[in-house]
């Protein structure tokens, strides 16, 4: 829970997010183009898609399933009945004159997702449908300066409508809804949650309140494409809500439109010049009938969803409950994580994940795909730390190493002679080189300057390249130092 | 006039598959037909040319012995049906240049079973009308006259196209669309056997959309056999189409030479007392339920109670789906677009749809509309949706008595061009018989009944439970065999 500072006291926010994410589906809703992100314009268009005279919709049956299988994993109810409206409105891109969607009778009703609050809470928020529905074209209004272009790649494109109660109580609370719903859809499969490419795009309902008072009007905020502009764009919109009540004023309920480049929202269209919409059942398509049998189906083919993973890497794996989450977060790491953890120390694994290969892909700008490191190799590179082939430290010069090059942990050690030097006979010499070399700090640490300890430890690694075992030259300096 | 184009398409499949005369004389001799006859204005394309070219194709296929089975049957199309590289303009300017790259299922079925099309007929504009007069292509005059005027007659509507072209002897048989009575009406007026198949039987792909939830393909012949024919070339399941049922099409050639014996009649004499009904068509009625009696069948008292909301639910219904319908011609990919310029994308929409669509459509997208208004929906929409569903109802209790319904196609006969104009409501009273079946999605025919004092023709209607065509047939020609010694053709034809 957070607050926002008024002058007249705090407000609480008042948040609900509609999410709108496209189903990962080859084909389209209702028609068989590709829905293929990235082609070249008006390339994936079917007589269906542009609206020609006479073209009927059918039903995409594996768009359905996804979206069954995604109310499986919100907890939800499934209907067994549900209808296609058509919501009308002209737009240009709009070709059909109206969307299909599902106004009256969603496919998926009554789910909820719990998220952690900054108190670390779970909350459970209420979720009040999934609707399927069709997305719209493109219009191009920058590439002439008195024309419109149109793009009909993306019309017809399947999305599902994921619509929260007003559930959400900040900023931080949103994104962890948002982050929590993207990796469970990116887990079940039904959307690969991808925010840039526009495949997870969300509108923010927001109002604000003082404590106890009742809800106060609502501001649309819409096509939030990332968790970044999502909690800036509330953040700042409550923060507008509450300056025009404290001057007096009173909110227009209105649609509103985030700026990322300014950071501010403004008015998109008002309540006044808001669309009747016309919501009536599609007379051209069936209404959607789904069996027990078939729900049954889908949940027996559902994945292991991202709460029970969770439990179980703490659980079976001994990970702490951070390294647990943020690997779980996304589907590819954990898959990845799994593989390395096969004869490995699932921890050290954990670990390397969550610090360096994190570390990396941040800082690069990376992709789990695109990193040359593969599962098996950091599996390797785990277990040679395991077998005290090589010590920790080693270990990360290799990791970059591999990183860089994409070779093998052993063909690295091996090329560059990094096994680490564990073996008495040869560590004995140098310390006691070193020991002899530096009487007047031997003598300090005898005095008890305890933090002399590793200002030998640092000659041994420097003499050694850092090759020497950690634990060995601890236990040998240890033992020569008290005689 | 050659005497080929007076043939019924079943005599005329014998002939040619007898090699008495060829596709290409039967072909020309229609094209004549129709030439002679342009200025009923029924077809707003021709194809003559396309025409020739496969009626000798068809000589060949005969001449080869792989005959289809409708090989050379010269017809007319709707031009609310999508035509391959043919222009088709659902009689509007808005899709007055619109050549589809796409053939309509339906067409398609016909060509696959060899028809050979030579027009495409005119129409009321996207299919709204009853008297073809909205169509920007020009008014269709009905062949037909009275005894005692000259003055041209509506054909009916919106299929007033397609029933001139079969009328006129300039083609064996019209494909049509039927929504509220488009089919069965025009019959009425001009002497023909009009069916509208169940709703779901016909593919609606391809076809012009008006209104969704009731269109529904159909045809235009002279006789029985001849729709028996076409229909069953024309049904059958269509994945492209949700609507469509996945159900195996009857034989039905066979259910017009079937008796009625122990059929049961239904007959809603309570529509007998419809205010505005000419005393003529009460007296076919009573006539024809007098030759089903002595045909055999059973007379039963069926009652239709709602039917009297009939006309109000379906131009709530009708226009509300209509209004969604006609969105897309909105100038941006096909069709008419404004010449205006320096318009934003409002003004575009604004001066593109005032230019391309005609008054009557005007009207209907703006009532769907306002019966589609958040503030209105419950008040009429929905409502009309409850009453259609009793509607449905009725029948259903009225078919667990009778096989078959049996009432008048229209509550008067054909009229004059310009009448009922001003008034819209008048207009729509046409539809008053036709409409219950329409809103029930029931197979339904007109098949001519009488001819009048004044010598125009009149229909009965016969509707039947739905999937029922073949009883449907049985009946409607039990209703052609005993008009038999009826003339059922315009003056000077």
């Amino acid at each position: 829970m957070a607050y926002i500072q008024g002058n007249t006291g705090v407000w609480e926010y008042v948040i609900g997010l509609e999410v709108h994410a496209q189903i990962s589906s080859k084909a389209k809703l209702f028609s068989n183009s590709s829905a293929e992100f990235g082609a070249e314009p008006n390339t994936q268009v079917s007589l269906i898609d542009a609206a020609m005279p006479g073209m009927l919709p059918v039903l995409n049956q594996y768009c359905v399933e996804q979206a069954i299988k995604t109310g499986l994993g919100i907890n939800a109810k499934i209907n067994s009945i549900s209808v296609f409206d058509r919501k009308n409105y002209f737009y240009a891109d709009l070709p059909q004159g109206y969307q299909i969607s599902q106004f009256y009778i969603p496919i998926v009703q009554d789910g909820y997702l719990f998220v952690k609050t900054e108190d670390k809470l779970e909350k459970k928020i209420r979720i009040n449908r999934i609707h399927l529905e069709q997305d719209a074209g493109k219009s191009m209004h920058d590439q002439f300066p008195n024309l419109t272009l149109i793009d009909l790649n993306r019309s017809g494109v399947a999305l599902m409508e994921i619509v929260t109660e007003p559930d959400l109580s900040s900023p931080y609370e949103a994104a962890e809804y948002v982050k929590k719903l993207r990796s469970l859809l990116r887990s079940i499969g039904s959307c690969d949650g991808n925010m840039e490419q526009g495949s997870l795009r969300c509108d923010a309902n927001i109002s604000v309140r003082k404590k106890g008072e009742d809800l106060g009007t609502r501001c649309e905020i819409k096509n939030l494409n990332s968790i970044k502009n999502i909690v800036k764009a509330i953040e700042y919109e409550a923060l507008r809500q509450v300056e025009i009540i404290e001057n007096g004023g009173k909110v227009d309920q209105e649609t509103r439109l985030f700026d990322a480049n300014t950071g501010k929202t403004r008015t998109m269209r008002s309540k006044e010049n808001a669309n009747d919409y016309r919501y009536f059942s599609d007379p051209d398509l069936l209404p959607v009938f789904v069996e027990d049998e078939l729900i049954n189906r889908l949940r027996s083919e559902l994945p292991e969803l991202p709460d029970a993973k969770i439990a179980r890497y703490v659980k079976e794996f001994g990970l702490n409950q951070y390294d647990a989450e943020v690997i779980v977060a996304d589907e590819e790491i954990a898959k990845f994580f799994e593989e390395a953890s096969v004869g490995a120390t699932p921890k050290i694994v954990a670990n390397w994940i969550s610090s360096e290969l994190f570390a990396k892909l941040n800082k690069n700008n990376m992709e789990l795909s695109d990193c040359k490191i593969t599962a098996a190799m950091l599996k390797k590179l785990v277990l040679l730390i395991e077998t005290g082939t090589i010590s920790g430290k080693i270990a990360k010069s290799v990791f970059e190493e591999m990183f860089e090059s994409g070779h093998s942990p052993e063909k690295i050690v091996k090329e560059k002679g990094l096994v680490q030097v564990s073996d008495t006979n040869t560590l004995e010499p140098i310390i006691d080189e070193i020991i002899a070399a530096n009487p007047q700090s031997v003598e300090d640490y005898k005095n008890g300057k305890d933090k002399l300890f590793s200002f030998f430890v640092g000659q041994v690694m420097k003499q050694t390249s850092g090759k020497a075992s950690p634990q060995m030259v601890n236990d040998l300096l240890k033992e020569k130092l008290s005689k | 006039m050659s005497s080929l184009i007076k043939l019924s398409i079943s005599d005329a499949l014998r002939a040619l598959k007898n090699k008495e005369f060829t596709v290409s004389e039967l072909v020309n001799s229609h094209i004549e037909q129709a030439q002679k006859n342009k200025h009923l204005n029924f077809y707003i394309t021709e194809t003559f040319d396309k025409a020739i070219k496969m009626s000798k194709i068809a000589d060949q296929n005969y001449s080869e012995g792989k005959a289809k089975k409708l090989e050379g049957i010269p017809i007319g199309v709707k031009d609310l049906f999508c035509t391959k590289n043919v222009k088709t303009t659902a009689g509007s300017k808005m899709l007055s240049n619109f050549v589809p790259t796409y053939e309509s299922t339906i067409s398609q079925n016909l060509e696959d079973s060899g028809t050979i099309m030579i027009g495409k007929t005119n129409m009321d504009e996207f299919a709204m009308g009853s008297s073809n007069t909205t169509s920007y292509f020009g008014n269709v005059i009905n062949p037909w006259k009275a005894n005692d005027s000259d003055n041209d007659l509506v054909p009916g509507g919106s299929s007033g196209g397609s029933a001139a072209a079969v009328s006129s002897f300039s083609a064996m048989a019209a494909l049509g669309s039927d929504t509220g009575g488009s089919i069965r009406q025009p019959a009425s007026f001009s002497g023909l056997v009009g069916i509208k198949p169940t709703y779901g039987r016909c593919s609606r792909w391809g076809m012009v959309a008006f209104a969704s939830s009731l269109d529904q393909a159909g045809i235009f012949t002279r006789n029985t056999v001849d729709s028996a024919l076409m229909l069953e070339a024309m049904m059958g399941f269509d994945e492209k189409d949700s609507t469509s049922m996945n159900r195996s099409v009857p034989e039905l050639v066979s259910a017009c030479s079937k008796s009625v014996k122990t059929m049961r009649v239904g007959i809603p004499y309570d529509l007998m007392k419809i205010d505005g009904v000419n005393d003529e068509i009460i007296k076919m009625w009573e006539r024809s339920i007098e030759i089903m009696k002595s045909e055999g069948a059973e007379i039963v008292d069926v009652s239709l109670p709602n039917s009297k909301h009939a006309l109000a639910v379906y131009y709530v219904i009708a226009p509300a789906e209509a209004s969604s319908n006609l969105s897309r011609y909105d100038g941006v990919r096909y069709g008419h677009r404004t010449q205006k310029e320096n318009l934003n994308l409002e003004e575009m929409y604004i001066h593109t749809r005032t230019e391309g669509f005609g008054d009557e459509v005007k009207r209907r997208i703006m009532i769907g509309t306002y019966v589609l208004s958040s503030d209105q929906m419950e008040a009429y929409y929905l409502k009309a949706q409850k009453v259609r569903r009793l509607i449905t109802n009725d029948f259903k209790l009225a078919f667990e008595k009778s096989d078959v319904i049996l009432l008048p196609s229209t509550p008067s006969t054909a009229f004059k061009i310009g009448e009922n104009q001003d008034n819209p409501l008048t207009m729509y009273l046409n539809d008053i018989f036709t409409i219950p079946a329409s809103l029930a999605g029931l197979p339904c025919s007109s098949v001519p009944a009488a001819i009048t004092k004044n010598g125009l023709p009149l229909g009965m209607q016969l509707i039947a439970p739905a999937f029922d065509e073949y009883n449907l047939l049985r009946a409607s020609s039990a209703i052609e065999r005993c008009s038999a010694d009826i003339n059922f053709v315009p003056r000077g034809f």
